[in-house]
């Protein structure tokens, strides 16, 4: 059965490389560039994990963070956090995240941390 | 009677031999009585314009009143006793001078050097922490690299990379590259401005306005007699969002001086004093249009921060010694915010600023909710904040900071996060607390 993973990232060329890195590791990959659909689109796909820029338009990662975990079809969904600054990360403990990642951050952590996430 | 070694104290001795009271003095030299009171509590320096005006209403010569080296050195040991930290025998300054003026030399200059060193922290940290254009910039820069890095890292890491790909990558790389440059001189030509003091063009709007009245001194009175004067300044900002937002504000500051004008208002501060409430009921308006009006009346020295609901600081007009931070979140314990809970009700309080030096300040607070859309529209909060002079010596006062991160109050119950300033005992303190003492 497929792995399925949804990234939300507005930088194209960030997704770029994870599309790469995570096909090549099995995984199927779809991309979001903005956080506005997020929920619809997270229960459109069922994914089974999320990869979800901080920083976003329109809306940012700790907000729709903040939804996914007060609902219940997505409060389990597996969840890894890019952050770009360091107290961002506290804040992504305390909303749920399940790990964190942050920017720059070498492939290898981010294909074993995404393995470390999916199912088994 | 042995002469007082600081002008300000001189000034007041003159004064009471003459028998003259503070307003007498301050409407002969054309300053306002309670920044006479300043000058005569050694809370100001004197210029030498003010001084001999000074001199001119007390009937005697500059000389007479001005200070040497040696007064200018114990006013600077007295505001470094006034340190939190200090807990120097401030009534035997002048003898330590006398005794030890090398070492007093030192104390002063290195407290100096600390004043010109906290002021930098600041506002470093205050840029660093929350100016919104340099978190996005910084942002975008660490993103470009995050995508250089894994794109690069899979280029070289030996693997079978599909000709398709290996192409977009290489074009990837090269556009990143691009944006880089863009991101770094956009970072450069920022902080070239913002030292210079000139945010306008790259700032935030919220700074345009900000630059364009610190750089008239907040000094307008065309509000009264010359408006299109000020229209063309704000048409000549530098950016879109800035002319929008100091149109906005102009356009109120119009309505205010039609209901204030500048004469009538400073006449009734001098007959009533300052009492928004009573002011307003005298000129028949809100209470916040008397707000906006008083922060801008020339030689009051008055300071006003505006806020909305969320605290979000909308406009200020700073004093000296009590800092409103530009872009974080200011000091919870500010009156200012006392009165955002309470609308429509007049909040009084003296507070002590704790910051470089002490303080103490009267405050004036009030609340006024609106509904600009009619009575099923939102309601839209506002919060002003009079800052006023206060003679040093009155009662007891509240302490208070800026902001938490560069606020050296120990044991606040207010304290969202470690200040930078405090000793590293008491910042991992802090970071530890989740409810802290009260003082």
């Amino acid at each position: 059965m497929t792995r399925h993973v949804l990234v939300i990232e507005d930088e194209p060329n960030i997704v770029e490389a994870i599309r790469f890195l995570l096909t090549r590791d099995g995984w199927e990959v779809t991309a979001l560039g903005d956080g506005v659909t997020a929920e619809a689109e997270i229960a459109r796909l069922r994914p089974d994990v999320l990869i979800l820029d901080v920083m976003l338009p329109g809306r940012s990662g700790f907000e729709i963070l903040a939804a996914l975990r007060a609902a219940a079809a997505t409060v389990a969904l597996p969840v890894l956090m890019l952050t770009a600054k360091g107290r961002d990360r506290a804040e992504a403990e305390r909303l749920g995240a399940n790990r964190f990642l942050s920017k720059p951050f070498s492939n290898a952590e981010i294909v074993a941390l995404v393995r470390d996430l999916g199912p088994a | 009677m042995a002469i007082p070694a600081l002008t300000g104290s001189r000034v007041r001795d003159r004064r009471l031999v003459l028998g003259l009271r503070q307003s007498e003095v301050a409407e002969a030299a054309g300053i306002s009585a309670s920044y006479l009171n300043l000058i005569e509590h050694n809370r100001r320096r004197v210029g030498p314009d003010v001084l001999s005006r000074l001199a001119t209403a007390l009937r005697t010569e500059v000389g007479v009143l001005a200070e040497g080296a040696e007064g200018l050195l114990v006013a600077d040991l007295r505001e470094a006793a006034e340190r939190p930290d200090g807990g120097a025998e401030v009534d035997r300054v002048e003898d330590f001078v006398g005794r030890f003026p090398g070492w007093a030399g030192l104390v002063a200059a290195q407290h100096r050097r600390i004043g010109r060193l906290e002021r930098t922290v600041e506002a470093l940290s205050d840029r660093m922490a929350h100016d919104p254009h340099l978190s996005a910039t910084l942002h975008e820069v660490i993103s470009v690299i995050s995508a250089v890095r894994s794109t690069a890292a899979i280029l070289a890491d030996g693997d079978e990379v599909p000709p398709e790909w290996r192409a977009r990558f290489h074009a990837n790389l090269h556009d990143d590259a691009e944006r880089l440059v863009i991101g770094a001189e956009a970072l450069v030509a920022y902080l070239d401005a913002t030292d210079r003091g000139d945010a306008g063009g790259s700032g935030t709007a919220l700074d345009e306005l900000d630059g364009w009245l610190e750089a008239r001194d907040w000094s307008l009175p065309e509000l009264d007699d010359a408006p299109e004067v000020l229209q063309a300044e704000v048409a000549g900002l530098a950016t879109e969002a800035g002319r929008t937002l100091a149109g906005a504000w102009l356009a109120r500051a119009l309505r205010d001086a039609a209901l204030l004008p500048l004469a009538a208002l400073d006449l009734a501060v001098d007959e009533d004093g300052v009492d928004p409430v009573r002011l307003a009921r005298r000129f028949g308006c809100g209470v916040l249009p008397v707000f906006r009006r008083l922060a801008l009346l020339p030689r009051r020295g008055f300071g006003l921060v505006v806020c909305d609901a969320s605290g979000a600081i909308l406009f200020r007009r700073p004093v000296p010694d009590f800092p409103v931070p530009r872009y974080g979140s200011a000091c919870a314990l500010w009156p200012l915010f006392t009165a955002l809970g309470r609308p429509m009700t007049p909040v009084e309080e003296v507070v002590e600023m704790r910051g470089r030096s002490v303080r103490r300040v009267r405050t004036l607070a009030f609340c006024e909710p609106h509904h600009p859309s009619g009575f099923g529209g939102p309601q839209v909060v506002e919060a002003a904040m009079l800052i006023l002079p206060l003679d040093q010596a009155a009662g007891s006062a509240r302490p208070v900071g800026a902001s938490c991160r560069i606020c050296p109050v120990p044991g606040c119950p207010a304290r969202r996060e470690p200040s930078i300033l405090s000793e590293p005992d008491e910042a991992a303190r802090a970071a530890g607390q989740t409810v802290l003492r009260s003082r």
